[in-house]
C-alpha cells in the first residue's frame, strides 16, 4: 500500500513532528508499504494529487496538523488519513472548546476563563481578573487555548504572577485559558479505535512538580505504565478519557490527560494526534497491551482504512 | 553529475521504551545531565529558509576567495599528499604552532611554541582543560551570562558551575573576589575561572584593564587558573586594544584558548590551548585519549594559507564588513526596540546582548518571533539556572545588513506586542522614552544591576 507520511510543517512543534514521521516511516517500511515522506509546505496539495497515495499518515502536532487544517484538505482531496476528522482536530485542538464540551456532556473538568488577547487591549478584560482570580484561587494554571506540549503552560501563584504568565501564553495563541489548580495524580489514556489502553502516570522528579517544560525532558519526569493505581479509580479514568473521545467526535486514536484528585479525575485535555516518538506516551501505552510499534501503526492505517470495522 | 545512490545499509528499528530502560542501567551519571528540552524543538523550526536567523555565531564564510583555496589544496596534493593524509604529533606540527605563535603575537602576545597544544576546535580546548582539573563536584566558575556551548562541557564533567554577574565592564571582579573568599571560608577550592574577556559571548561586553589586572593578581593569590577564552580578539570594530589577560599574566595562572573558527574557518575545526608545562603534559595525554592529533590536512591548510601572508589582510577585511553589520543592528535596535529595552553595544565579536523588561520570557518571545520568520537565541541558555529569562542574544556577523533590519523590526514589533498587553493587563506605562538618553550621548545601560554574585 502507498502511505504518505506527512509531518514538520510550520508548526512549533515541528521538531517532535519530524521525529514521530520518521519512525512512522521505518516501521511503514518494515511492514512492507510503499512510504511517500512530505515535509507538510506549500506545495502539499500539489504532491498530494501527484503522488495519490492510498491513506495517509499525519504525524503532525500542534498549529497547521494536529487542528484540523490538513485533515480538512485531505478531506477535501478524498484522501483516507489516519486519526480524527477535521472537525474533531478542531475541537481537541482548543481547549476552551473542548472544556465546553466535556463540561456539557456533563464530565468532570476543572473550572476556567477563556479570554482573546482583544478582550485585554481593547475591552478592559484586565478589570475583570480579580474577580476571576478569586473564583479560581491560587496557584492557577494559564496556558495558551491551542497549542502543545507545554509550551506556554505557566502556574501563578499568586495575583501579581499572572500579567507574566499571560504574556507568555499570549506568546502561543490569540486565545488562553486561566484554569483552577487541581491537585493529584497526573495520567494520560490513549485510545485506540474505541478500546483504552493500559493507564499512563507521569511522576515529576522531585521539585519540579510546577514547572511544565518538566514534562518533557527525559530525566525529569518518570512515566509508569500502567500505572499503579486501584481498580475502580482505573476504570473510572478510563471510563472518563473513552467518554471524552466520543464527546469530542473523535475517530482512529487519541490521548486524554487527567488528573486524578481525591474525588475522581477531572479532565485536562484531548490530544487528537499524540506523539509517535521513541518516548511518548501512545507507543508505551500500546507496547504495555502487548502491542509492538509496528502493531500499532498497522492498526491505525487498518483503522483509518475500514473506521467500521473499528 | 549523476546521482549516486546511498549505498546498501541497514535501517535500525527504533527503539522501544523497553529498549530505553535496557541501557538506562548502563548510562554513566553524567548523561542525567544531559538534556533534552521543548524549547531546543523550537530551535529546529529556526533552520527553516524564511527565517531570518540572528540565533547562530557562524562567522561569513562567503567572502574566502575560492581561488586561492584551491591553489592552496592543490599545492598541498602535489606536494605534500602522503604526509597531509598521515596522522600528526598529538601536540601538533611546529609549523602550525609558528602560525599560532604569530596569531598571538598580532594581540601582542609573546608565547613559547612548546607551551601549545593544537585542538580540535577551541571547543575541544575547553573539554580538554575540564579533563584535566575537573572531579565531579569541583567548582568552576564563569561569567553570568556564559558562552552556552560551555556549558554542556562543564556539566559533563559534572563540575559545580557558579556564576558571576557581568556588566558593561565585563565579569563583576569584586563580586569574584567575595566568591572566593566565601569558597575559602567553606574550605572550597575552585578549579578554575572560565572567562571570555574581549567582546564576550554571548553579551559582547569587554573586560576593563583594571579588572583584567586585578583578575590575574586573584589567581595569583589564590592559586587558581584563569581559562582566558579569545576567540573574537582580533574582531575589533572600535575602541582601544586591551591586553589579554594571558599577556598580563605571562602564562602562569592563565590557560589561554585560541581558535581560528572566526578568522579563518569554523569548518577546519582548528584551536588551541596554551597552558604552563605541567598542566600542558596533561593536557596532551587528554588528547592523546581523546582523538590522538587534530586533523593533518586541515593542519596542511592552514601552514598554506599563511605562508601566503595575507592572513591580516582577511582579518582586516572581516572587521570591515562586520563593522558595518554591527552599525546596521544598533541603528534598527534603536529604530525598532520598545524604550524599556536594553543592549550592549560592543566594540568587536559577534554579538549584542538585548534586555527586555522583566516579565518578558524571551523563551516565549522565540514562538511568537519564530511566526514572524525570525530567530534568536533566548539568554536562559547562556545561565544555569533560571537567570536571563528576559534576555536574548542576536548575532550580527552571519547576516546580510538588509537582514539584520528586517530581522530586528520583526522582533521589535512582537515585543512591542507584548509591552502593550502587559500594560492593558497592569495598568503601568511605558518607561520614559530613551530618545533623550541617546541624545546626551549618554551609554546604554546593558545589564540591570542586581549587585549579586551567581550561585
Amino acid at each position: 500500500m502507498k502511505v504518505a507520511v506527512l509531518k514538520g510543517g510550520r508548526s512549533l512543534e515541528r521538531g517532535v513532528s519530524l521525529r514521530s514521521g520518521a519512525r512512522v516511516e521505518d516501521a511503514l517500511e518494515r511492514l512492507g508499504h510503499e512510504v511517500v515522506a512530505l515535509d507538510v509546505g506549500g506545495d502539499l496539495v500539489k504532491r498530494l494529487s501527484a503522488e495519490r497515495p492510498d491513506v495517509a499518515f499525519v504525524a503532525m502536532h500542534g498549529v497547521g496538523g494536529e487542528d484540523g487544517t490538513a485533515q480538512e484538505l485531505l478531506e477535501i482531496l478524498g484522501i483516507p488519513f489516519t486519526g480524527p476528522g477535521a472537525a474533531a482536530c478542531a475541537r481537541c485542538m482548543d481547549k476552551s472548546q473542548a472544556k465546553h464540551a466535556i463540561r456539557e456532556a456533563g464530565l468532570p473538568t476543572p473550572d476556567w476563563f477563556a479570554f482573546s488577547q482583544t478582550a485585554f487591549r481593547e475591552l478592559g478584560a484586565a478589570d475583570a481578573l480579580g474577580g476571576l482570580e478569586q473564583r479560581l484561587g491560587f496557584p492557577l494554571v494559564v496556558k495558551p487555548s491551542r497549542g502543545g506540549s507545554s509550551l506556554g503552560v505557566k502556574f501563578a501563584a499568586d495575583p501579581a504572577e499572572v500579567p507574566q504568565a499571560l504574556v507568555s501564553a499570549f506568546s502561543y495563541d490569540d486565545r488562553v485559558l486561566l484554569e483552577r489548580f487541581v491537585r493529584g495524580r497526573e495520567l494520560a489514556v490513549s485510545v485506540l479505535g474505541d478500546e483504552a489502553l493500559p493507564v499512563v502516570e507521569a511522576i515529576p522528579a522531585a521539585g519540579d512538580s510546577y514547572d511544565f517544560e518538566a514534562r518533557y525532558e527525559i530525566g525529569r519526569t518518570r512515566f509508569v505504565c500502567p500505572a499503579e493505581i486501584d481498580p475502580a479509580a482505573s476504570a473510572a479514568v478510563t471510563e472518563a478519557a473513552l467518554a471524552t473521545y466520543r464527546t469530542l467526535g473523535c475517530s482512529g486514536f487519541a490521548r486524554i490527560d487527567l488528573i486524578l484528585t481525591a474525588d475522581g479525575p477531572q479532565i485536562l485535555e484531548a490530544n487528537a494526534i499524540p506523539g509517535l516518538t521513541d518516548t511518548s506516551l501512545l507507543p508505551q501505552a500500546a507496547e504495555a497491551a502487548g502491542m509492538s510499534f509496528e502493531q500499532l501503526v498497522e492498526r491505525i492505517l487498518d483503522l483509518a482504512l475500514k473506521p467500521a470495522a473499528a | 553529475m549523476s546521482e549516486v545512490p546511498p549505498p546498501p545499509h541497514r535501517r535500525r528499528a527504533h527503539t522501544s521504551t523497553r529498549d530505553l530502560e535496557r541501557y538506562a542501567d548502563l548510562f554513566a551519571e553524567r548523561t542525567t545531565v544531559m538534556r533534552s528540552s521543548a524549547m531546543r524543538d523550537l530551535m529546529a523550526i529556526t533552520a527553516r529558509p524564511e527565517v531570518i536567523s540572528l540565533a547562530g555565531g557562524l562567522p561569513d564564510t562567503s567572502t574566502f576567495p575560492p581561488k586561492s583555496f584551491a591553489a592552496q589544496m592543490t599545492r598541498i596534493a602535489q606536494e605534500s599528499a602522503a604526509e597531509a593524509l598521515q596522522y600528526g604529533p598529538t601536540e601538533g606540527f611546529e609549523e602550525t604552532k609558528d602560525c599560532i605563535v604569530e596569531v598571538m603575537g598580532a594581540e601582542g602576545m609573546l608565547v613559547d611554541p612548546h607551551d601549545v597544544i593544537v585542538t580540535t576546535g577551541g571547543q575541544q580546548a575547553i573539554d580538554l582543560v575540564c579533563k584535566t582539573l575537573v572531579d565531579p563536584g569541583d567548582v568552576v566558575i564563569c561569567e553570568a551570562p556564559t558562552y552556552p556551548g560551555a556549558v554542556p562541557v562543564f556539566c559533563s564533567y559534572q563540575a559545580d558551575v557558579v556564576q558571576v554577574e557581568c556588566d558593561e565592564a565585563g565579569m563583576r571582579v569584586d563580586l569574584l573576589e567575595q566568591l572566593l573568599e566565601q569558597l575559602r571560608r567553606d574550605g572550597r577550592r575552585p578549579k578554575f575561572v572560565y572567562s571570555v574577556p574581549t567582546f564576550q559571548n554571548p553579551a559582547g561586553v569587554t573586560m576593563s584593564l583594571q579588572r583584567r589586572q586585578r583578575l590575574v593578581e586573584l589567581a595569583r593569590l589564590h592559586e587558581l587558573l584563569v581559562v582566558e577564552d579569545n576567540p573574537y580578539g582580533l574582531l575589533r570594530y572600535g575602541g582601544e586594544t586591551l591586553p589579554p589577560l594571558y599577556q598580563l599574566d605571562g602564562g602562569d595562572f592563565v590557560v589561554y584558548i585560541g581558535t581560528l573558527s572566526k578568522i579563518l574557518s569554523p569548518g577546519i575545526r582548528l584551536g588551541w590551548a596554551v597552558a604552563p608545562p605541567p598542566v600542558m603534559e596533561k593536557i596532551v595525554l587528554g588528547k592523546q585519549a581523546a582523538d590522538l592529533c587534530t586533523s593533518t590536512l586541515t593542519q596542511y591548510f592552514v601552514r598554506e594559507y599563511f605562508a601566503e601572508g595575507r592572513w591580516r589582510q582577511y582579518v582586516e577585511d572581516l572587521v570591515e564588513i562586520y563593522r558595518g553589520r554591527r552599525d546596521s543592528m544598533l541603528a534598527a535596535l534603536r529604530e525598532h526596540f520598545p524604550a524599556a529595552a536594553t543592549w550592549t553595544e560592543p566594540q568587536g565579536g559577534l554579538f549584542i546582548w538585548a534586555t527586555l523588561p522583566d516579565y518578558i520570557d524571551t523563551g516565549d518571545l522565540l514562538a511568537k518571533a519564530l511566526r514572524a520568520d525570525v530567530a534568536f537565541v533566548p539568554g536562559q541558555a547562556a545561565y544555569i539556572d533560571e537567570r536571563g529569562r528576559n534576555s536574548m542574544r542576536l548575532n550580527f556577523s552571519g547576516v546580510s545588513d538588509a537582514e539584520i533590519g528586517e530581522g530586528i523590526r520583526r522582533i521589535g514589533a512582537v515585543i512591542a506586542e507584548q509591552v502593550e498587553l502587559y500594560e492593558a493587563l497592569t495598568g503601568e506605562r511605558a518607561a520614559p522614552v530613551r530618545q533623550a538618553e541617546a541624545d546626551d550621548g549618554a551609554d546604554v545601560l546593558p545589564f540591570r544591576k542586581t549587585g549579586e554574585a551567581g550561585g
